[in-house]
C-alpha cells in the first residue's frame, strides 16, 4: 500500500512533466519548424493584412444598416450576405455565424420541428439571394450543403452544385463572365483524400481572394 | 449512397486488418518481454524510469495487488487533474499558457471532467476554446488521454496472462506494464501521428487567439493551441475529448478527408491490433481470429446501417421541401451537423468507428442523425464497446462475453465448459456475468433517475421535444456508462453565457451522476477482469478432448455474436424503443 502510494505519486508528477510538457513541446516545436504555415493555422494575407486561415470558414457579409445605424440584437451585429462573394454554409456558432473562438453544432434534431423552421429560412434565405441569378431554382434543388447547418460551424468549403448555382450572381453582380467564374471554381475545388474519402469540396475564401485579385477589387 | 462511399467503407476494413496484423505481433512480443525493434532506443529510459519510480519490474503480483497498484495511480492521477484544473487562473500559470484568461470551471462540472478524463471516457460537458487554458489542455487532459489509454492496455494484458498463465498466480507487475505501453506502443506513435496530422492542416502553436478582418471588414477571432499533440493521442488512445467544441468536425482537428480517414484509422488500431496480439500470446492465433471475425462482422453491419440511413435523409429536411439525393457536385443525404469534406459516409463512418470504440469522438453531430442513423451508435453502446472497444477494455470486455459464450454453449451440449484447456467454474461465470452487467446497469439505472426527476430534465436542451429528448438523457448516460464520450450535445451540464467563464455554472445533478457513473463503471468492471484473471491464472491446463467445444471457428463466432446481441438486446431494448427507434420509424415532426 504504502509503496504503491509513493511510486504512484512519483509516477504521476514524472509523468505529467514527461508527457504533459515534454511531448507537446516537442510536437509543437518539430512542427513549428517543419511545417509552420500549417502550425499556425494556414494564416492569409492581403496587402500584408491578416484577412482569415484557409481552413476556417468565415461570413462574407456586411453589417446590416437600418436608418444609417447598425442593427444589434442580442449585443451582436445582424448581418446580411454581400452579394459579391461567395458565401458559405450557414453555421450555428455562438455568438454569430462562423466565431471560430467557439464553434458549435446546432444540435437540431432529425424530427424536430425546430429543424424544419432552420432548413426552411435557410432555404428561403438562398432562394432570395440566389433566384434572380438562377431563373427557376425552387427548394428541391437547393444543394443539402447550402440548407444545413456544418459540423463546426466553421467549414470552410461548400459543394461544387453549390458553388455552380452561386457563380451566376457573383458573375453578374461582379461583371465577369460565368465562364471564368466557374473556371475558378475548379481550380479551388479539393479532390477527394487518398482519390476515394470523402466529398470534393470548393474552398470559399480562395476563390473570393481569386475573384477580388481578378476585378481589382479593394475593401 | 454512392459507390466510392462504399468503397470507402471496404477499404478502411481491409487496411485496418493489415495494419493490425503486423502490429498484434509487435504488441505480443512487447508484453511477453521480447526483444522488439525499438528495444535499443527504450531500454534505458525504461530501466531510468524504474528507478525514479522505486518499483522492481521483476516483482510479480497477484490479481489483488494489481488492482491495488492500478486504483492508487488512478486516484493520484484524479487528484492532480482536480488540483490543475481548479487552479487554472492560479500564479503558476504564465500568460502565454492562458492567453485568453480563462478561470476555473465550477467545482462540479470539474468533478465530471475529471472523472471523464481519468476514465478514457472524455465526456465534456465543458467547451475546450471557451473554457481551457493551453496548460490545463497539456498538463492537464494530454496526461490523462495517455494514462486512461495506458491503464486499459494493461488490464487486457494482464487479463491475457491470467487465461494463458500455468503458474502461480501472477498476472506480471502493474507498474512495467504501463511504462512498457507509454514507451514501446503510444510514445513513438503519438509522436509520428502528430507530426503527419500537422502535415495535413492540424496546428501547433502557442499563439493568442488571431484576431482577423475579413475580406468584407468584419472581424473574426481564430482559436488556436497545441491541438496536434493532444489529437494524436486523443484518437491513438480511443480517448475522444476533442481540443475544441466540435471535436473532429473542427477543420483545426481534422482539416480534410485524409486526416478524417487517417484519424479513424489511428482509432482501431490499437483495439485491432491487440486481438491479434491475444491470438499470439494464447499461443493459437485462431482464437485471436474468431474473436477478430466477430468485431468486424459487427462493425461492417452497424457502418452499412449508418450510411443508408444518413445518405436517405431525415423527415425535417423533406418536409421543408430540400431533395436528398446525390446530384452532381452534391453529396445529398442528411448534411445537418455534417462537413462537406467528410460527405456522408465519411460522417457515418467515422461515427460507428468512435462509437464502437470508447473513443466518442465526432466529426458531425449525432443529435442531428436521423433516427435510424442515430440509433447505431446507441446500438454500439449497447453491446458494451466489445466491438473493437476501447484500448484494451474492449478486449477485456469481450473476453468476458467470449467466457460467458463458452458457458452457455458448455450447457447446451451438457458439459463442463472449458476454455483454452482450463475448466470453468462457478466462480469465474459469476465474476464474468457480474463484469459484464454492472455497465448496462449503472446506465439504465442512471437514466431512469435523470428522466424522472426535475433536476435531471433541466438538461435537455429546449429543442429537443418528445423522443429526442429522452434520447438525449439516455445516450448521455449511455455514453459515460461506456467510457465513451460521444454525446446528442444539446444534454448540457455546463452554463456559461459569455466566454472565458465569467458567471458561468454547472447543473450538479447532471455533472455528479454522470461523474459517478463514469467511474463507477470503469473500475468495477476492472476489477472483475482482473478477479477473473486472478481465478484463471493458477488453473491447471487440461488437453482439448473430442468433445471439446472449440473457440476458434466460425460456429463460435456466430455463437459469440448471438451473446452479445441477446444480452444488448435483453438489456436495452425497451429503452432503445422509446427514443432512437419511434424516430427512425416516423416521419412525424415534434
Amino acid at each position: 500500500m504504502r509503496r504503491d502510494i509513493i511510486t504512484s505519486a512519483i509516477g504521476i508528477i514524472v509523468l505529467t512533466i514527461l508527457l504533459g510538457l515534454a511531448y507537446p513541446l516537442l510536437v509543437t516545436g518539430v512542427s513549428q519548424v517543419a511545417f509552420p504555415g500549417n502550425a499556425n493555422g494556414q494564416q492569409v494575407h492581403v496587402a500584408g493584412k491578416l484577412v482569415g486561415s484557409k481552413i476556417i470558414g468565415q461570413a462574407f457579409a456586411d453589417p446590416k444598416m437600418k436608418n444609417g445605424k447598425v442593427v444589434e440584437e442580442k449585443g451582436a451585429v445582424v448581418t446580411e450576405p454581400d452579394p459579391r462573394y461567395f458565401q458559405t454554409r450557414p453555421s450555428a456558432t455562438e455568438g454569430g455565424a462562423d466565431n471560430a473562438a467557439a464553434s458549435t453544432f446546432s444540435n437540431l434534431g432529425p424530427n424536430s420541428k425546430a429543424t424544419e423552421e432552420a432548413i426552411a429560412e435557410h432555404i428561403k434565405g438562398y432562394l432570395e439571394l440566389e433566384g434572380p441569378y438562377n431563373p427557376g431554382l425552387s427548394a428541391a434543388r437547393v444543394p443539402v450543403d447550402a440548407a444545413n447547418s456544418s459540423g463546426s460551424g466553421l467549414d470552410p468549403e461548400i459543394s461544387q452544385a453549390n458553388a455552380r448555382i452561386q457563380a451566376r450572381r457573383v458573375a453578374s453582380v461582379r461583371h465577369l463572365s460565368l465562364v471564368t467564374v466557374d473556371g475558378l471554381i475548379s481550380k479551388y475545388t479539393s479532390d477527394r483524400g487518398i482519390g476515394f474519402s470523402g466529398e470534393p469540396g470548393v474552398n470559399v475564401l480562395e476563390l473570393n481572394l481569386a475573384i477580388d485579385r481578378l476585378t481589382g477589387a479593394t475593401r | 449512397m454512392t459507390f466510392l462511399g462504399w468503397l470507402t467503407i471496404v477499404l478502411f476494413a481491409v487496411i485496418l486488418t493489415a495494419l493490425a496484423i503486423p502490429f498484434g505481433s509487435y504488441l505480443a512480443n512487447v508484453y511477453t518481454g521480447k526483444r522488439v525493434f525499438l528495444t535499443p532506443i527504450f531500454a534505458a529510459p525504461e530501466r531510468f524510469l524504474y528507478k525514479v519510480l522505486r518499483v522492481d519490474p521483476h516483482r510479480e503480483q497477484d490479481w489483488k495487488a494489481y488492482a491495488k497498484s492500478l486504483i492508487i495511480f488512478s486516484l493520484a492521477g484524479w487528484l492532480l487533474l482536480y488540483v490543475i484544473l481548479r487552479t487554472q487562473d492560479g500564479f503558476y500559470v504564465p500568460h502565454s499558457l492562458n492567453p485568453l484568461g480563462f478561470e476555473s470551471a465550477p467545482w462540479n462540472v470539474t468533478f465530471n471532467t475529471v472523472s471523464s478524463f481519468t476514465t478514457n471516457t472524455n465526456w465534456q460537458y465543458y467547451s475546450g476554446e471557451t473554457t481551457m487554458s493551453y496548460l490545463s489542455q497539456m498538463i492537464g487532459l494530454t496526461v490523462q488521454n495517455w494514462l486512461s489509454a495506458g491503464v486499459g492496455i494493461v488490464v487486457a494484458v494482464a487479463l491475457i496472462r491470467g487465461i494463458v498463465g500455468r503458474t502461480g498466480k501472477s498476472l506480471g507487475n502493474f507498474w512495467q506494464d504501463l511504462v512498457r505501453t507509454i514507451l514501446y506502443v503510444l510514445a513513438p506513435l503519438s509522436v509520428l501521428i502528430a507530426i503527419v496530422l500537422v502535415s495535413q492542416g492540424v496546428i501547433a502553436n502557442f499563439s493568442n487567439y488571431l484576431t482577423v478582418h475579413t475580406v468584407t471588414g468584419l472581424t473574426q477571432s481564430i482559436a488556436m493551441g497545441p491541438v496536434a499533440s493532444q489529437e494524436a493521442i486523443k484518437m491513438l488512445g480511443t480517448n475522444g475529448g476533442g481540443f475544441f467544441n466540435t471535436n473532429s468536425a473542427h477543420p483545426f482537428e481534422n482539416p480534410t478527408a485524409f486526416t478524417n480517414f487517417f484519424e479513424m484509422l489511428v482509432v482501431l488500431l490499437i483495439p485491432a491490433a491487440l486481438v491479434f496480439a491475444y491470438g499470439r500470446m494464447t499461443g493459437n492465433r485462431r482464437q485471436g481470429y474468431a474473436i477478430y471475425a466477430t468485431m468486424m462482422v459487427m462493425f461492417l453491419g452497424a457502418a452499412a446501417v449508418a450510411y443508408i440511413a444518413e445518405a436517405h435523409g431525415s423527415p425535417a429536411q423533406h418536409a421543408a421541401g430540400l431533395h436528398t439525393h446525390v446530384l452532381a457536385g452534391s453529396s445529398g443525404g442528411n448534411l445537418e451537423g455534417k462537413e462537406q469534406r467528410f460527405g456522408i459516409a465519411g460522417s457515418a463512418l467515422f461515427d460507428v468507428v468512435t462509437t464502437v470504440t470508447s473513443c466518442g469522438a465526432v466529426n458531425s453531430a449525432i443529435e442531428s442523425f436521423t433516427g435510424i442513423g442515430g440509433a447505431v451508435p446507441f446500438a454500439n453502446l449497447s453491446a458494451s464497446e466489445v466491438i473493437f472497444g476501447g484500448v484494451g477494455t474492449g478486449l477485456y470486455s469481450i473476453l468476458l462475453y467470449v467466457l460467458l459464450a463458452v458457458f452457455i454453449g458448455g450447457l447446451m451440449v451438457g458439459r463442463t465448459p472449458e476454455w483454452l484447456g482450463k475448466k470453468l467454474e462457478a466462480r469465474e461465470i459469476k465474476l464474468a456475468g457480474l463484469g459484464i452487467l454492472i455497465t448496462p446497469l449503472a446506465a439504465l439505472l442512471a437514466t431512469a433517475l435523470a428522466t424522472a426527476s426535475h433536476a435531471g430534465r433541466v438538461s435537455i436542451s429546449k429543442a429537443a421535444i418528445g423522443p429526442q429528448g429522452f434520447s438525449e438523457t439516455f445516450y448521455a448516460y449511455l455514453s459515460q456508462a461506456n467510457n465513451n464520450g460521444s454525446a446528442f450535445a444539446g444534454y448540457t451540464g455546463f452554463i456559461q453565457p459569455n466566454a472565458g467563464n465569467v458567471g458561468s455554472h454547472g447543473v450538479t445533478f447532471a455533472d455528479l451522476l454522470g461523474g459517478f457513473v463514469m467511474v463507477f463503471a470503469r473500475f468495477a468492471p476492472i476489477l472483475f477482469a482482473l478477479a477473473v484473471a486472478g481465478a484463471l491464472a493458477g488453473k491447471r491446463v487440461t488437453p482439448a478432448g473430442l468433445g471439446t467445444m472449440r473457440t476458434d471457428n466460425p460456429t463460435f463466432v456466430v455463437l459469440l455474436i448471438g451473446v452479445i446481441i441477446l444480452v444488448g438486446a435483453l438489456t436495452f431494448f425497451p429503452a432503445l424503443l422509446l427514443g432512437p427507434v419511434v424516430q427512425g420509424l416516423t416521419s412525424h415532426l415534434y
